[in-house]
């Protein structure tokens, strides 16, 4: 599978990572060959084998449903980058359609 | 001989037994290892943050009250989180984080009674194979300085070859307790998926990691599990181990039968270490284990499987790294979106940014099926490889890893290349089972690792097979050149 520019693009954007235009081709090369040896899964037939998701079979973990102590607001907000009034600031969110 | 060098050669249950008897004080054990760190660590680098106080106050109190591990001086990995300790997966991104909470297996090892003596340098975010991806600066293997000590958790693994701790915490995602502990001379378990608690473990593939213990002995493995396992209210996927952990005895491999699996020999194992791992073979038969030919046709495929998984987890993990409640955030950003951006390319290193791009990759729109689906059945096949072998043997063995500790720099060029040193320990993690590495010999003059697997939740028998081993392997002191020079 090759990797373009364009897909490390356009992944890069989806994970919300900045790639500098002079480490596409690196990162597209690494890619390709990484995606490379993935690409031997498709020699398997596997429309019979079921997924595995996790390799213990538990569901619906419950606890009760009451309150215990948790985090103070004092030590939720202590590693914040930026904070104001109790609440963690953040740049403006409502951004012009790009 | 001196005290001291007695000292940093005690295995922890050797110390135990020595301060139980008053013969040895917490705070005379303590002093010896962080001598022993301003010694060494310049060179080896096997700590992002030594607590040298807070090991002197602790010790000091260990000395008037005591637990079950009362006094033990032990490495934290840093992927773990411990309040009011500086808690940096090796990342930019956390340079400054200080957890508000402490992850539960630190708090059980500490509510035991050991002594923290600081934490420990790895591949950032675990995701690595020499601890060269750290964000400050590589550890260098204790046995060659010039050569990694493997990965992600080369800074434990180093700190107890280079007797700057008498064990360490690690986490395993891929091999990163066992491949780093086979490279430097040292035990590693890795155990059972949902044995041991998770909560405060940065997350890396959470259907994957496990934390566990980094020694000098099998025992020591043994003894630190046994305060590791448990069911955690603050972990949903952790379980009560079934049947607890015992120390193994000193006995022979009478009646084990052990596989040997001919796949994870196929190709790519240096001769050196193929040579040491067939001697080991023959010690274990000598010892009174049977040896047959155990197969797991589809491992080829793991890796592959593998780095599909663990970097989909991962790519959903890494999201909550985003400048808003803890770690980095760039400055000037014009919006949010700016800001997210330039904060995580920022703040992460470039495996970080591939295995993101990676997992992203594998997870969107149009190959959700043929990659993300197909590795998941592909888990399948490997889960139902492990079920059918292990029917037929007790113990599965390979070696830990295909190469000896490499040279600084020999890799990191070629991902692919570097994720092949994995290759004889993923297959354990996809299918969850326990793990460990013990030292069967050297190859020019470098350790080489034994890998010996079970069924789940078999530690018990799997580290009993593994002092079986020990004791047949017969290495005596596995002392690195660095504790050695002390003497």
């Amino acid at each position: 599978m090759a990797v373009t520019n364009d897909d490390v693009r356009y992944v890069a954007k989806l994970a919300r990572l900045q790639i500098e235009e002079g480490e596409l081709a690196r990162y597209s090369q690494q890619l390709s060959t990484i995606l490379g040896h993935i690409d031997k899964l498709s020699q398997l037939d596997l429309s019979d084998v079921e997924p595995t998701s996790h390799v213990l079979k538990l569901a619906n973990v419950m606890r009760e449903d009451v309150s215990r102590p948790s985090l103070t607001r004092d030590d939720a907000l202590a590693n914040g980058p930026e904070v104001e009034s109790g609440a963690f600031r953040v740049p403006q969110i409502l951004e012009a359609e790009e | 001989m001196s005290q001291e060098r007695n000292l940093l050669e005690l295995t922890a249950h050797e110390a135990h037994d020595l301060i139980q008897q008053g013969e040895v004080t917490a705070s005379e054990l303590t002093a010896a290892y962080l001598d022993q760190i301003e010694r060494y660590d310049n060179d080896v680098n096997a700590y992002l943050l030594v607590t040298r106080e807070r090991a002197q106050e602790e010790s000091g109190r260990s000395d008037s009250n005591g637990g079950p591990l009362n006094g033990l001086p032990t490495a934290i990995k840093d992927v773990l989180c411990t309040r009011g300790i500086a808690t940096t997966c090796a990342s930019r991104m956390l340079e400054n984080y200080v957890p508000p909470y402490t992850a539960t297996c630190v708090r059980r090892l500490q509510d035991a009674g050991i002594v923290t003596l600081g934490k420990t340098n790895m591949d950032e975010f675990a995701m690595g194979s020499s601890t060269e991806n750290s964000a400050f600066g590589p550890t260098r293997n204790p046995w060659d300085l010039e050569r990694v000590p493997g990965g992600s958790s080369g800074g434990s693994a180093a700190a107890v070859a280079a007797g700057e701790a008498i064990w360490a915490l690690g986490s395993d995602t891929g091999g990163s307790i066992r491949q780093p502990a086979a490279f430097c001379g040292v035990v590693g378990l890795k155990p059972t998926y949902g044995s041991v608690s998770r909560y405060g473990l940065v997350a890396f593939a959470s259907s994957f990691d496990q934390v566990g213990p980094i020694t000098k002995d099998v025992k020591d493995a043994a003894l630190m599990m046994q305060h590791l396992v448990g069911k955690d209210p603050c972990d949903s996927t952790s379980v009560e181990h079934p049947s607890g952990i015992a120390i193994p005895a000193d006995r022979d491999l009478s009646g084990v039968r052990i596989g040997v699996v001919q796949e994870l020999m196929a190709g790519g194992i240096e001769p050196g270490v193929m040579e040491v791992f067939t001697n080991a073979v023959k010690k274990l038969e000598a010892a009174g284990a049977e040896i047959g030919e155990a197969s797991l046709p589809h491992s080829e495929y793991a890796l592959a499987a593998y780095y599909i998984l663990a970097p989909a987890e991962a790519s959903a993990n890494l999201a909550r790294f985003d400048g808003v409640r803890y770690g980095l955030r760039a400055k000037g950003a014009e919006g949010i979106s700016d800001m997210y951006e330039q904060t995580r390319n920022l703040g992460f290193g470039d495996e970080v940014k591939r295995r993101i791009m990676l997992g992203t990759y594998a997870l969107s729109s149009g190959y959700y099926d043929a990659y993300y689906g197909q590795a998941q059945k592909v888990r399948t096949l490997i889960v139902n490889d492990f079920a059918q072998a292990l029917s037929e043997f007790d113990i599965l063995i390979s070696p830990t890893a295909p190469t000896t500790a490499f040279k600084l720099g020999e890799k990191t060029g070629d991902p692919l290349t570097m994720y092949l040193s994995d290759i004889c320990t993923i297959p354990v993690n996809l299918a969850g089972l326990p793990g460990v590495s013990l030292p069967a010999g050297y190859a020019d003059g470098l350790p080489v690792g034994l890998q010996m697997i079970g069924p789940a939740f078999s530690e018990s028998a799997l580290l009993q097979a593994a002092r079986g081993a020990e004791i047949a392997i017969s290495l005596g002191s596995t002392a690195s050149p660095l504790i050695r020079e002390r003497s």
